[in-house]
């Protein structure tokens, strides 16, 4: 049984949708993140890709593309200590409450 | 896009989008990142398109010697004409010729040649796309409308975080005389990707 990441041959009859959306303004927020973190040497690549691949597999099959991108930022920032988890679920709460 | 005015559009708001945002608060506030860099990559990132890509396919029509080294080492061959790769990955060009198509396809995420070709389309990085490339090609050029013949070769390349593949279409019948202006509108981004051809002059 192959990683979830691991898409190559897995069978479906799901034609290919090609039609493209655009990008909510969260998704050039976690773009952004991934180029500066990396410009400041806190994150390379393939850290990127070990924590999307190291996901749950049902909330990397639900999370799309930029989803999995923000979850992997989260677990390597909390991982070198440079936030916490608890910061993070604070400020959350916080911004839901400010925004309804 | 300010802290004042939280960059939330489009309403859905997910879990994820929320994490994103408190990330991006918290590392403002203790200075790891600035909104000023951040903002620049947004609109830096907004910008791109695959021109450059375009350009680099229509020079490679029309120098043999650039493109003999665009196949041997893209990487500097594209450094020349003055585009940096962003990405440590390397860059390789494949030919597409009367006798083999490639298709390239990322079947572990999305690994693509932003560089030049800007951000991928949302279904390089589906699913879909994902998994069927790489065992039903010819179904999967049909459905982008390219039917091949059954003598031509199909070479499906699998970018990975270490080799991105770009593309170097054929160029089209009927492109003789057309400077590298012209040739870089034949150029589409689908066809540095392989699931369509470079534009006929006429339909340009």
């Amino acid at each position: 049984m192959p990683a979830v990441h691991d898409r190559g041959g897995l069978p479906t009859d799901e034609p290919i949708d090609r039609s493209d959306h655009q990008w909510e303004d969260w998704e050039h927020v976690t773009n952004a993140l991934v180029g500066m973190l990396r410009r400041r040497g806190l994150i390379n690549v393939d850290e990127l890709r070990r924590g999307i691949e190291a996901m749950v597999p049902a909330e990397y099959e639900s999370s799309g593309y930029y989803g999995r991108w923000s979850a992997s930022i989260e677990t390597l920032l909390v991982e070198k200590g440079i936030l916490t988890e608890a910061e993070i679920d604070a400020v959350a709460a916080e911004m839901d409450s400010e925004w309804g | 896009m300010t802290d004042e005015h939280p960059p939330l559009i489009h309403a859905e708001r997910s879990r994820r989008a929320v994490r994103i945002l408190a990330i991006r608060r918290l590392l403002i506030e203790k200075d790891v990142v600035t909104t000023d860099e951040l903002d620049d990559i947004i609109v830096r990132a907004r910008a791109r398109t695959p021109a450059d890509g375009a350009k680099v396919v229509a020079r490679a029509w029309l120098d043999r010697a650039f493109r003999e080294r665009l196949l041997g080492d893209a990487r500097t061959a594209v450094a020349d004409l003055g585009y940096q790769l962003s990405h440590d990955a390397e860059l390789a060009v494949v030919e597409n010729t009367v006798d083999v198509h490639h298709l390239v396809v990322c079947t572990l995420c999305s690994c693509y040649p932003t560089s030049l070709l800007g951000p991928p389309p949302d279904w390089y990085k589906s699913f879909a796309y994902r998994q069927r490339a790489v065992v039903e090609p010819r179904a999967v050029l049909r459905e982008f409308g390219l039917e091949l013949a059954d003598d031509v070769r199909v070479r499906v390349v699998d970018s990975t975080a270490d080799v991105r593949y770009l593309v170097l279409p054929r160029r089209p019948a009927g492109s003789e005389g057309l400077g590298e202006d012209a040739l870089a509108q034949l150029v589409t981004r689908d066809s540095m990707i392989g699931v369509a051809e470079a534009r006929s002059r006429d339909r340009v």
